[in-house]
């Protein structure tokens, strides 16, 4: 069965400017033990499904789907209360930056065991040897003295095995990691991602990864998400994408790597993300395409069936050798 | 901790000195001879003046004259009332409960309306709570407190009689100051109605002392607590699925009392300067009032002395709430 | 949104040819805040009304109608269109008086934060710039004034040099300025880490022009906010040493100096204690609501000092 099944998720903020829409008809489905990466650019929408799907969405938002369901709950119409029994339990995240993540006037100690003293039936003791557990778990040396450090006295990295821990605490089904290690050394960001890999490993849960790098994709993740602009464009498991992507802005994607540049100047791809005036018509991706013609810019492309990597592109590439 | 607290310690002592140098030399060097003036308009004779010159010790070099008063003030001793003939210390504290139990009730009216204010209009930003109070917080901000006091006194003491106008208790009522608190001596005495005729003496000038305090901690309340609510750390404390009150009244509010702590500490010098307006109007016989008649009959000791002391009371409340403001931000505490 | 650039980070050349611009941006944000555009209308209007006082009043402020004392507003019974809020315990018209006293207000106000200002942007700009130990005498001073409270020192100023008006706005003036130097202070040692400072050194600017010239104008916003704030409390102040007696004397129209001499009325006549008073918030409310928007427009993220 699977663990988190969302379709045709949307988001819309309400802003000075009109109503602008982050996520646009995003469907997302993860199983137990399954690692699922969604890759895009800084507002592409990444975060805000998930946060939307936390409950963590401030009141201008308008969530909008035609599914969400977790382990068969119907997320939509769960009351705040309920959906607070859920999340950081069942299912927990950890964010970008993990500095400014625990809150500097607590320590880690009191951090941590409040997770479980709302979630779990323990008393003091057993919260006590459970933290001291969580925090050998995530490899921090010296748990005793550590669980009564303030977040300022740890380290990037340190923080964020913290967040992890804390996430873990109550042995969720679900992770979701939104960019783990954007903020972190590039020497730190390994560890952090072997960390993560290895403990969905051993506990058997999902793991979502929110990440812009698609190095960090092939070293972790088993399926790939690509997300444009508020849109899925393509899906794919991860040894696939990398070989054969479908959707142009995947391919841009990968080009763009450094371990597959066959130039000597790395490609790039021109201008940004639309934002919420200079949506264009048509596709989405199409200003910024070098294969687009007038009918990407008019007409908005259907979405490709699963061998083609369910790209929402008109003209899908590498499709004569899938077709093969 | 203990660093911190030394280092505050050593900048105590150059201010201290410095307040010292300023009340000795404002009634020594700005203009106005202090014999001629407190002569008044009847004069004093040539004779008279010189005996009182000297009387004073203003025949003496000005560095002598300070030093004098240097080494008195150390020991305690700050001089004697022109007026009462008694050591301006012993005023001074037989004064001092009566604006300490009028301030504490008002800045206590300040902080528990103040900071469930702000923070219930930070959660509730731009709806109809948030307006209204933040209107009413810039009111209470820019009240001319003399006046409000004044109106206050039309409609409680006035038109429903409810409050009496002055003093601390009820004539009637005659015990000795045990504590030099009015709502405790009162009780203490066991007296009937003397607890309740001390509570509505001080309601009106609590309520007045209390309004600007009260408005400038709601209106930093709201906006330490709406920048604090933006951060990192309460997306995580949700995400924890914590209850909203749990997030707004412990994770933001522990981080929001950062910048409110500082703001409860300047009230302090804020409180000292509506004393004097609070206790002139409500004849409450404390510091504020001492410190004003004083200043009309010329007694230049009781000025001098009543200037130094509330400085230095100023500069001890500062000194703790430094100290406070460690305890509760963890990243001074452990530098 | 994301875009909303502080304009103090802009390099002085910047600054000079974006001005026009960036008086747009300001009148922009500052309009947005509802508040402080009705704070700024009831600002001018109270200044027109101090500046044509002459010819709006219908009496001399000082005018004692000896057969008239004591009348009510208009709409109360006993009231008289000849005396719209009514008459004071010596028969001057309420009106006429609440009119002049805008005079004193604006006058308070206008002189004691100039007073204040420049010595306090001069002092802190001289702390920035001096070496530690000097920086460390002004601090302190600044220190020891603050640490008495304001209308204390005031008073015992005031009770010093004299009671009047003049000198009640240089006490207030003198207890106002430690302000401008911390913030002015605060302002230039940040400034002067940024490198548009240490580029106008190596261009072997002179410390006159790197002070007023260089960094100066990129202080100005928060400066400007204590200006408005110190405003009010220059209003306020006054008001309350003319209340006790220590500011402008009688029969001068100041609002404060007027609630004194009705004090002893209040049970009586209202009108005498009410509308002085009410002109004393209004205006202070007027400026602080204004205050608030030019805080919000020029800097979002200034705080309170």
């Amino acid at each position: 069965m699977t663990l988190l099944n969302i379709k045709n998720l949307s988001v819309e903020f309400e802003t000075a400017g009109g109503a602008f829409r982050a996520v646009d008809g995003v469907d997302i489905a993860v199983d137990e033990n399954d690692i699922l990466a969604i890759v895009g650019e800084s507002g592409s929408g990444k975060s805000v499904s998930m946060l939307a799907m936390m409950g963590l969405l401030p009141w201008t938002a308008t969530i909008t789907a035609d599914e969400m369901s977790f382990d068969g709950i119907d997320l939509r119409d769960l009351s705040a209360k309920q959906r607070r029994k859920v999340i950081g339990r069942d299912m927990s995240m950890i964010f970008q930056e993990p500095m400014s993540s625990l809150n500097p006037c607590f320590t880690v100690g009191f951090q941590i065991k409040e997770t479980l003293r709302i979630h779990m039936d323990m008393d003091r003791a057993q919260r006590q040897k459970r933290a001291v557990e969580l925090l050998e778990l995530v490899g921090i040396p010296d748990p005793e003295r550590r669980l009564k450090a303030f977040p300022h006295q740890m380290s990037g990295g340190m923080s964020q095995r913290v967040m992890i821990a804390m996430a873990l605490a109550c042995k969720p089904r679900l992770l979701i990691a939104d960019e783990p290690t954007t903020a972190l050394d590039v020497t730190i960001q390994a560890q952090i991602l072997d960390l993560l890999t290895d403990l969905q490993k051993e506990t058997g849960m999902a793991l979502i990864l929110i990440t812009h790098d698609m190095g960090v994709v092939a070293e972790t993740a088993q399926r790939v998400q690509v997300q444009y602009a508020g849109q899925k464009v393509e899906e794919q498991p991860v040894r696939d994408l990398f070989a054969h992507p479908h959707h142009p802005y995947t391919a841009a994607l990968l080009d763009a790597l450094p371990e597959r540049a066959t130039e000597r100047h790395l490609p790039t791809i021109p201008g940004v993300v639309p934002g919420q005036y200079d949506r264009p018509q048509g596709c989405l991706f199409s200003p910024r395409c070098k294969f687009a013609d007038d009918k990407c810019r008019a007409v908005s492309p259907p979405v490709q069936p699963r061998d083609l990597g369910l790209a929402r592109c008109h003209y899908p590439v590498n499709a004569k050798e899938d077709a093969v | 901790m203990l660093r911190y607290l030394l280092s505050r310690l050593l900048t105590f002592v150059p201010t201290f000195i410095g307040v010292c140098i300023i009340s000795f030399a404002f009634i020594r060097v700005l203009p106005g001879d202090p014999i001629i003036v407190m002569a008044g308009e009847r004069g004093v004779s040539e004779e008279r003046y010189q005996e009182l010159y000297e009387q004073f010790g203003f025949d003496r070099p000005i560095v002598v004259q300070f030093w004098d008063y240097f080494t008195g003030v150390l020991q305690g001793d700050l001089g004697t009332s022109y007026v009462t003939k008694r050591p301006v210390w012993d005023e001074f504290f037989s004064l001092f409960p009566a604006t300490l139990e009028l301030s504490i009730c008002a800045i206590l009216l300040a902080i528990l309306l103040g900071i469930p204010a702000g923070v219930i209009a930070a959660v509730n930003r731009g709806k109809f709570f948030d307006r209204a109070l933040m209107s009413s917080a810039l009111v209470g901000y820019s009240m001319p407190i003399f006046w409000w006091a004044l109106l206050l006194i039309i409609v409680f003491s006035g038109n429903l009689g409810w409050t009496p106008v002055s003093g601390r208790i009820d004539l009637l009522y005659f015990f000795d100051a045990k504590t030099g608190f009015m709502l405790i001596d009162s009780l203490l005495s066991g007296q009937d109605g003397a607890f309740q005729s001390a509570v509505r003496h001080l309601i009106l000038p609590a309520i007045v002392l209390a309004t600007i305090p009260l408005a400038v901690i709601a209106r930093q309340t709201r906006s330490a607590m709406l920048e604090v609510l933006g951060e990192d750390y309460i997306r995580t404390a949700r995400a924890k699925g914590l209850a909203p009150m749990r997030v707004n009244g412990v994770h933001a509010l522990r981080n929001a009392m950062i910048p409110v702590i500082t703001v409860v500490g300047l009230s302090v010098g804020m409180l000292l300067a509506g004393a004097i307006l609070t206790e002139t109007i409500f004849s409450w016989p404390g510091i504020g009032k001492w410190m004003v008649d004083s200043i009309y009959r010329r007694d230049y000791p009781v000025v001098q002395g009543g200037l130094l002391l509330v400085a230095l009371l100023v500069m001890v409340v500062n000194l703790l709430v430094d100290l406070a403001y460690g305890l509760i931000n963890p990243k001074i505490r452990k530098r | 949104m994301a875009d909303v650039s502080s304009s103090t980070n802009t390099t002085p050349t910047d600054a000079a040819m974006a001005r026009p611009g960036r008086f747009k941006e300001f009148w922009r944000y500052f309009r947005e805040n509802r508040g402080a555009v009705i704070g700024f209308y009831v600002f001018i209007f109270f200044l027109l009304v101090a500046i044509f006082a002459p010819i709006l009043a219908p009496f001399e402020p000082s005018t004692q109608n000896r057969d008239f004392t004591l009348i009510p507003p208009v709409w109360q019974d006993g009231g008289d269109w000849t005396f719209p809020l009514g008459t004071d315990p010596l028969g001057r018209d309420m009106l006429s008086r609440l009119i002049h006293g805008a005079r004193y207000s604006f006058l308070v106000g206008t002189v004691v934060v100039i007073l204040a200002a420049t010595g306090g942007i001069l002092t802190g700009l001289i702390a920035g710039f001096a070496p530690k130990w000097l920086d460390t005498i002004i601090m302190r001073i600044m220190d020891i004034i603050l640490s008495i409270p304001s209308l204390l020192l005031a008073l015992v100023l005031v009770a010093i040099l004299g009671p009047s008006l003049l000198n009640a706005m240089i006490a207030i003036a003198i207890v106002l300025q430690p302000h401008y130097v911390r913030l002015t202070r605060a302002a230039v040692m940040t400034e002067l880490t940024k490198d548009y400072v240490v580029s106008a050194r190596v261009a072997g600017a002179k410390l006159p022009r790197l002070m007023f010239v260089t960094v100066l104008p990129n202080c100005l916003a928060p400066i400007i906010v204590q200006a408005a704030l110190s405003f009010s409390n220059a209003i306020l102040d006054v008001a309350a040493l003319g209340f006790l007696g220590m500011g402008a004397q009688p029969p001068t129209p100041e609002w404060g100096t007027m609630l004194a001499e009705a004090r002893e009325f209040i049970l009586r006549a209202w009108w005498v204690v009410t509308f002085p008073g009410l002109a004393i918030l209004m205006t202070v409310l007027a400026i602080n609501l204004m205050g608030d928007g030019l805080r919000d427009a020029l800097d979002p993220k200034l705080k309170r000092s």
